[in-house]
């Protein structure tokens, strides 16, 4: 049992019960120190609830726990000291600005009031926030309460930061900001825990992969692991003229040795290959001899919601009584 | 710890202690600052005792007779005070359970809950800030007294007592307070209870009417109603009018409403705040 790796969290045979619904159902984790896991699930698969007990703000009914080496169930305040949870509803306080949001927090941290404001002031200004600063927060525009969120998040440079689904209800636009404040914050070697339902932003930010699904690990890895598990790369050629995308897919089809998928309204053909690179070189030669005008021609991975597909035998946003159960526990 | 933990919990920073008063202090100034920026949230305690002095001083008075000061039309306006004062302090239940279940709302509760800060002083804090709350309708409604003919005639240790028993019993009140937001935990049942429970107990009171114009049952409620034994209990410590001709036979706590006040608030608190601490964190723990 002893491990050479320092894990930030690691949770053991996580079990949570609401009522007779089992909401969690022995769930392992184990997320070494300064690196990115994503927890992917659909809604209701579990994600809250695990965050909730790994932050202490709800007890689990079996398995164990520690977070920065602390355990959540019997050293709560010292947990509560190495982590920041930015959750599921940007929690700022929208009665307060910005800057006092943050000061707050600093004090309840126990910076001491002149660090816990040049604190805000420095967040401010690393979030793009400073002109806002001594706005309400309930004036923040969604992205904007989401950067506070997370400014908030980090006031005492946690350790660990957990947050739950930090850019549900973002707008693209939105999304790519956080995402780029997110890669800043792992830069400087924060252990980030983050629950998902989104599979690009998973492969976007983690180094690891946590599938969960009716409260169960059901895969872990990380992104080309998992897409492994669904069949290799993909040779994929969009045609100018529709009534070439025929011959292209039995060019492609010879090239890979298998037979191509079509998709007439995208003049897309798909077909699967394990001979990467060197299949694309020769189709993209085959292609130009047949005189077939292509407008893209390339390798692909399959999508993270193929995998999720295949591993759960639904699609990711299929509902799940799980949903009532977090809603309940919030 | 397990063996199998792999960070030693010595590399950890220094346990900085729990500091419960700043912690309070922190979430109270918080909450004084929604005060501030919500007036509208406020009205119980600024615009509407003001509007009860003044439509009861003016519209109902003249119809309402104090027992012991008949046909005197200022009489009826110093006995309303006490009244007043002790139907707005009774509000002083929805001013710390609307700014409790608003946090339960608004992920505040869990935001703070994922801080190292000392157990209860969310709890603290809010109770500390209504109690600076409740200055405002006793600090508006004093001046608002003075202006249509109401004085304290006790003496100035009196005056000071009456003052101290008002805290006393909105101390209570915030216990009542927290029981019912842990207990309902949405603004919208606040209210609801608001109006269907504590409104009406404040009028079956000796708060705008003399107790002895009562009929029977709603008579004995009246009589033993807290609210009314704090509206007794200023008049008599502000000597107003309504407590000079109480009858021999009239129930124990018309003859002593300072203590039967004082019994309601220690025994509210005694009761009320185990019960509501038991509450707040079953409301929080799942």
């Amino acid at each position: 049992m002893t491990s050479t790796t320092t894990y930030a969290i690691e949770a053991k045979g996580l079990v949570k019960r609401y009522g007779d619904k089992t909401a969690l159902k022995g769930v392992d984790l184990a997320v070494p120190a300064g690196t990115v896991t994503a927890v992917l699930g659909p809604n209701g698969a579990g994600k809250t609830t695990a965050v909730r007990i790994l932050t202490t703000l709800t007890k689990s009914d079996g398995g164990s726990a520690t977070v920065g080496g602390f355990d959540v169930a019997t050293q709560g305040t010292l947990v509560r000291r190495s982590i920041g949870l930015a959750a599921q509803d940007a929690t700022v306080d929208g009665l307060l600005t910005g800057r006092e949001n943050l000061r707050m927090l600093g004090e309840l941290h126990h910076l001491g009031k002149a660090a816990a404001a040049q604190r805000a002031d420095e967040l401010l200004e690393d979030f793009s926030l400073t002109d806002a600063g001594d706005r309400l927060a309930k004036e923040y525009s969604g992205g904007m309460r989401r950067r506070l969120d997370l400014a908030a998040t980090i006031v005492a440079r946690p350790e660990v930061l957990f947050l739950d689904e930090p850019t549900t209800g973002l707008d693209p636009r939105a999304r790519n900001e956080l995402w780029a404040v997110l890669d800043s914050l792992v830069g400087r070697g924060t252990t980030l825990m983050l629950t998902t339902q989104y599979l690009e932003e998973a492969e976007r930010l983690a180094d690891d992969i946590v599938v969960i699904d009716h409260g169960k690990v059901i895969a872990q890895g990380d992104s080309r692991e998992l897409k492994r598990r669904v069949g290799g790369d993909q040779l994929q050629v969009v045609v100018s003229d529709p009534a070439q995308l025929e011959h292209a897919a039995a060019i492609l089809g010879r090239g890979a040795n298998a037979e191509a998928q079509l998709d007439v309204g995208a003049r897309l053909a798909t077909v699967p290959t394990r001979s990467g690179v060197a299949a694309l070189a020769a189709v993209s030669v085959a292609l130009a001899d047949a005189g077939i005008e292509v407008d893209d021609l390339g390798m692909r991975q399959p999508t993270l919601d193929e995998v999720f597909l295949t591993l759960t035998g639904a699609p990711a946003d299929a509902p799940s009584i799980n949903d009532e159960l977090e809603e309940a526990a919030r | 710890m397990s063996a199998t933990t792999a960070t030693p919990a010595t590399a950890k920073p220094a346990d900085h202690g729990s500091r419960p008063v700043h912690d309070t202090w922190v979430i109270a100034k918080r909450g004084i600052k929604h005060m501030r920026r919500q007036p509208e949230a406020l009205a119980d305690a600024t615009f509407q005792p003001i509007m009860f002095v003044l439509l009861f001083a003016y519209v109902f008075g003249g119809a309402i007779a104090v027992p012991g000061a008949e046909g005197d039309p200022g009489a009826y306006r110093e006995f309303l005070m006490g009244g007043i004062f002790a139907q707005t302090l009774t509000f002083g239940v929805f001013g710390v359970a609307m700014s409790l279940a608003y946090d339960f709302n608004s992920g505040a509760m869990d935001r703070f809950r994922s801080l190292p800060i000392a157990k209860g002083s969310v709890l603290a804090g809010h109770a500390v800030a209504n109690l600076i709350r409740a200055a405002i309708p006793v600090t508006l409604m004093s001046l608002t007294g003075l202006i249509v003919g109401w004085q304290p005639r006790g003496s100035v240790f009196d005056t000071i007592a009456a003052y101290a028993l008002m805290f006393a019993f909105v101390f209570a009140m915030i216990w009542i307070g927290v029981l019912l937001a842990s207990l309902v935990r949405t603004p919208e049942a606040v209210q609801g209870v608001a109006f269907v429970a504590i409104f009406p107990l404040t009028f079956v009171a000796s708060t705008f009417v003399p107790t002895s114009t009562l009929p029977g049952v709603l008579k004995t409620i009246a009589e033993w109603n807290p609210i009314s034994a704090v509206a007794n209990a200023l008049r008599e410590l502000f000597n107003n009018p309504g407590m000079s001709d109480i009858p021999a036979d009239a129930p124990w706590p018309l003859h002593h409403s300072v203590a039967y006040t004082l019994i309601w608030a220690v025994a509210i608190t005694l009761v009320c705040a185990p019960l509501a601490i038991r509450a707040y964190q079953r409301s929080i723990s799942d």
